[in-house]
């Protein structure tokens, strides 16, 4: 292709990286048939691919790490990562020959089928972004594999329980590694289909269903996007090949307006599967499922495949929303994305539920990968993804531990925590690490990822953004203040203080999982839309153990600890939500993720800038999460604290409190707006219009038929049927029977009817064609 | 009007003979199907009219489609038919309430459906022959057919069956 | 032969078909119906594929003659669980679609 491809290395396994999602793909099938049969009951199975996927992951990420050093060796070094952003800049005048060092991806392909001369191929397109989301989708799946042996055993659908997670990673590889935008389709559809058994694994109960479909809906209102995106790159470009369609994306002679379309299509696609602003309000729902699957949904799969896509087509949106550097002040992806940050930051303030907590927390962090995307810091953003499913896997696992052992399967951090910091140090010491890696402290993860983000944005001209960025900040340091200080400080409350039955403080809407019926009950009279969402999630139902002892030993010798399985994901977790960010850490000069995961070639992808990265630039940031965590911290302890306090209470006495909690609460009414106003809005009225038709005009025409039928049939019956007694007996005793059955009082018939007003429609509109043409 | 199609063509006499004879036998076959006041009857009526059909597919040239014909629809629809008239319906006499009150009103519309479609078909196709020379087409081009240009349908057609397969079950099996 | 015999052939079986949809009330006898007016437009694909020598007709026949197998089987279920809950699978007593 370029020059430069014949000096880079290759080796087995990036030439084999189509094995990563076959193996976990056939392990679906082996634990589906054989799984029950086994010892593990089909775990070991799912686990093994997983290590295995992981084993040829790593294997992989080394040799492209080669592959990227032999290509940066050839050119002399002159991208040495510091001054490789000047070295870019120089190349256009060196046009003589002399290309950009472009690490050419490692693709292959085989014909999947063919049609109409046509074929469509499957294979993989291996660089540095398909190497990053392997190893990190392989690495989160085994770990929240590990994870969901203790968590869910016992459960009735343990295998099967293993088989959609094996299943739902092997979808997620799939896309990751496609060749072409229709591999991609399979993968994005394996995983919707995935998250749908997931979420509604315990179907059991009616909310956990409702969950489920919820999701399945949301998700596949936006798939209609992701058809619609491929379908016209398709139609436009010839081909289905992503790196063809980045090509012809990046040519300038290429239509803008092709690419605008395409790009609007593809990013409601993303806005479905990401959870952004407006179609959000899937995923909280999500929780319904069991913890290990929420962990994995939001960390390393499911809804980071829509930031995926973006970054994967990222010259398709680049020059379709026109994303330029220092050019515009905003664009599509840009505004969801800071939209997304805020509302959701929001709306992390009024749960009770910690799953929820977190899973808006999601919602807000992948508003910032968009955001990042749009405003042209490709970089940061994927880097984002990187260090965020790192954290964000710890906090799920952490509060799934802490509901499994120490809240009795409650997820409330109102009534069921509380004090858990001395009770369980490790959970405590990995939530808090995490938590700090997810505000943005600096020296954690989060803060290399996300500062860079809001530093580009700033640099790249977006000044609304950068503030939105910082606000976000400081939101999110504010929430998780909050819900830190609710699990693990204060007083234990609730099942945390050993008393599973608190049936008695049930005015709140949360459901006990002592005695569901009756909260269920007081949920739907209390509150309305809101908490009827709120009450599924808010417990993990394990239909099999409740008996604590079962759970196996406590790690570390703690005795409130979790038992070591679902510690040692954690605490692995916990240690790279510390040291995932060094990859990339601007302020020390290491930019290591930044060499081996960018793609550059102007022929391939756009050309992206980096801010450079000083102290003084990172300041607001640092001052905002500091702020937010002091005024978090000093509400929390006034409102949850013991000491009595003016807050207290507020939002009972305050009406506008009041309004601004019950708004949020509602999450700004989204979902009654999602269903009152336009299902009802719109199909009521025309099934009003449609009633009122059947019933005046329809049945009027109806019932002056009968009566000319009943006329004629007894005219029939008296003339004919009388005397020619068996001569054309069907079709005028049918008419006599016919009249007969339209004198009973009730409507009959309507199908017939239907039938026969089409039937006639259609030969009426056909004579009329035929006449008009002759 | 078997002497007006007979008197049409003069040169493939057996043919047009065999063809007014199976055609009369489906258009009384079809009629029965419509207005037998006995399902079971009404049913065999019905292998009449597609027995009928796969013989005028062979007569055209369509060797394959016609055995398909005797295969899926003589064979296992009407098997079909049959057992769904048995799992509704105790009863296999005659019955009295097989038509609508307003049955009538199929007169007209059947009627004006037949005066355009004949009035075009005769406007268009009046003396329009079938080649006489026309051989009938070999399995391979069929199989040609489907496994190239007509493939993704085919595929489609095969997740249709599935579907079909696991709607049965769902709808009809007792939970 | 004229193609002008199949063809009108194919019109009468289709009027037939059209007439029994809207007269049965049994949903059993629609559903034959219905049959009546698949084949006649069979009929038609293949008199067409024979008048052209294309092997199409043949092809969209063999469609046809498939996605009717599977509209009885889906029918019938549908029919057999009308006929559970009501004891009757009477047309015109299916009334939920009204308003």
């Amino acid at each position: 292709m370029l020059a430069e491809t014949a000096a880079a290395t290759s080796g087995w396994f990036l030439e084999h990286a189509y094995l990563i999602p076959v193996i976990p793909a056939v392990a679906f099938f082996v634990i589906i048939f054989f799984g029950k049969k086994l010892p593990w009951h089909g775990a070991e199975v799912g686990l093994a691919s997983m290590v295995a996927g992981l084993v040829l992951a790593v294997g992989t990420t080394w040799q492209w790490i080669q592959r990227v050093e032999s290509v940066s060796r050839e050119e002399g070094g002159a991208l040495a990562r510091g001054m490789f952003g000047f070295a870019r800049g120089l190349v256009p005048q060196a046009a003589e020959g002399k290309a950009e060092p472009y690490v050419d991806p490692v693709i292959r392909s085989w014909t999947w089928w063919q049609s109409g001369g046509f074929e469509f191929s499957v294979g993989q397109h291996i660089d540095g972004l398909a190497v990053m989301m392997l190893l990190l989708v392989t690495f989160i799946s085994t770990l929240v594999q590990i994870f969901s042996l203790e968590y869910v055993r016992g459960d009735r659908r343990y295998t099967h329980f293993f088989a959609s997670l094996t299943l739902f990673s092997a979808g997620m590889l799939t896309m990751v590694l496609a060749e072409n935008t229709v591999q991609l389709i399979l993968g994005w559809e394996i995983m919707g289909l995935c998250s749908f058994m997931l979420i509604g694994h315990w179907w059991e109960e009616q909310a956990n269903s409702k969950a489920a479909l919820k999701a399945f809906f949301t998700v596949r209102v936006g798939d209609m996007g992701l058809l619609v995106g491929v379908a016209i790159l398709f139609g436009a470009f010839g081909t289905f090949s992503i790196q063809e369609t980045s090509r012809i994306a990046m040519d300038p002679a290429t239509s803008q307006t092709v690419l605008l379309w395409a790009a609007i299509a593809l990013f409601i696609a993303c806005i479905g599967k990401s959870g952004q602003f407006p179609l959000h309000t899937w995923l909280p729902d999500a929780m319904a499922g069991p913890t290990p699957v929420s962990s994995l949904l939001h960390s390393s799969t499911m809804v980071v495949a829509g930031v995926f896509l973006v970054a994967r087509m990222y010259p398709v949106f680049y020059n379709g929303f026109d994303i330029a550097q220092n050019g515009n002040s905003a664009n599509v992806i840009a505004v969801i994305g800071g939209i997304t940050i805020v509302i959701a930051a929001a709306l992390a303030f009024v749960q009770n539920d910690i799953k929820k907590v977190l899973a808006y927390s999601t919602v807000s962090q992948l508003g910032y990968m968009m955001m990042g995307l749009g405003v042209g810091a490709w970089t940061p953003a994927v880097f984002h993804i990187f260090t965020h499913a790192f954290f964000k896997c710890c906090l799920f696992l952490c509060a799934g531990s802490i509901s499994h052992t120490a809240s009795h399967h409650s997820f409330d951090m109102k009534k069921d925590m509380g004090g858990l910091l001395r009770r369980m140090p490790v959970t405590a010491t990995a939530w808090i690490l995490s938590t700090l890696a997810l505000c943005g402290v600096p020296f954690f993860s989060g803060f290399f990822s996300k500062d860079e983000i809001i530093d580009n944005a700033h640099h790249n001209g977006y000044t609304a953004f950068w503030a939105i960025g910082l606000l976000g900040a400081f939101m999110t340091t504010a929430y998780m203040t909050r819900a830190t200080y609710l699990t693990f400080f204060g007083k234990p409350r609730g099942a945390a203080a050993g008393h599973s039955d608190h049936g008695d403080d049930a005015e709140e809407h949360e459901m006990e999982h002592a005695d569901p019926v009756p909260a269920l009950a007081l949920a739907h009279a209390g509150h309305g839309a809101a908490d009827a969402h709120d009450v599924h999630a808010s417990h993990d139902s394990h239909g099999a153990h409740d008996a604590h002892a079962s759970h196996g030993k406590p790690a570390f010798g703690f005795p409130g600890e979790s038992p070591m399985l679902l510690v040692f994901p954690i605490v692995v977790l916990g240690f790279l939500a510390v040291v995932s960010g060094y990859i990339n850490a601007a302020p020390f000069g290491i930019e290591k993720f930044l060499e081996w995961v960018e793609p550059r070639a102007s022929e391939f992808a756009p050309y992206i800038d980096h801010a450079t990265f000083t102290w003084a630039k990172a300041a607001p940031s640092i001052v905002l999460v500091a702020l937010g965590f002091i005024v978090s911290l000093a509400v929390c302890r006034a409102i949850y604290g013991e000491a009595d306090s003016k807050l207290k209470g507020l939002t009972q006495r305050s009406r506008l409190a009041r309004a601004g909690y019950d708004f949020l609460a509602n999450k700004y009414y989204l979902d009654a707006l999602y269903e009152k106003v336009i299902v009802h809005g719109v199909a009521y009225p025309i099934a009003n219009v449609a009633y009122w038709i059947n019933q005046n005009v329809l049945d009027g025409i109806v019932n002056a038929v009968g009566k000319g039928g009943r006329r004629s049939g007894e005219w029939v019956y008296r003339n004919i049927d009388q005397t020619l007694v068996d001569g054309t007996v069907n079709g005028s005793g049918s008419v006599a029977r016919g009249t007969g059955g339209a004198l009973r009082p009730t409507q009959s018939g309507k199908v017939n009817q239907y039938g026969a007003l089409l039937f006639g429609a259609a030969a009426v509109a056909a004579l009329v064609l035929v006449l008009v043409n002759t | 009007m078997t002497a007006v199609i007979l008197a049409a063509d003069d040169l493939q006499v057996a043919q047009n003979i065999g063809f007014a004879l199976i055609a009369a036998i489906m258009i009384v076959g079809a009629i029965k199907v419509v207005t037998s006041n006995n399902v079971v009857h009404a049913a065999l009526a019905l292998v009449l009219v597609l027995s009928g059909a796969a013989a005028q597919y062979i007569l055209l040239g369509a060797e394959f489609v016609g055995v398909s014909q005797v295969l899926v629809y003589v064979g296992a629809v009407m098997v079909l038919f049959l057992f769904g008239v048995m799992l509704t319906r105790a009863k296999l006499g005659a019955e009295s309430d097989l038509n609508n009150a307003t049955a009538w009103v199929g007169i007209p519309v059947s009627l004006l459906m037949l005066g355009v479609i004949g009035w075009v078909l005769i406007d268009g196709f009046s003396d329009t022959r079938l080649p006489a020379d026309a051989r009938s087409k070999p399995v391979v081009e069929i199989s040609d057919s489907f496994l190239s240009p007509y493939l993704v349908p085919f595929l489609a057609l095969a997740f249709v069956l599935v579907a079909v397969v696991v709607g049965g079950i769902v709808l009809a099996r007792k939970d | 032969m004229l193609v002008n015999n199949f063809l009108l052939l194919g019109a009468a079986l289709f009027s037939i078909g059209v007439y029994g949809v809207i007269a049965r009330r049994n949903a059993v006898m629609v559903l034959m119906s219905i049959e009546l007016i698949l084949n006649s437009v069979n009929l038609n694909l293949i008199a067409f594929s024979s008048l052209h020598g294309n092997i199409d007709g043949n092809t969209f026949a063999l469609f046809v003659i498939a996605i009717a197998a599977a509209e009885v089987g889906v029918g019938l279920a549908m029919v057999l669980l009308i006929y559970r809950n009501r004891r009757s699978i009477a047309l015109d007593e299916l009334s939920e679609m009204k308003g």
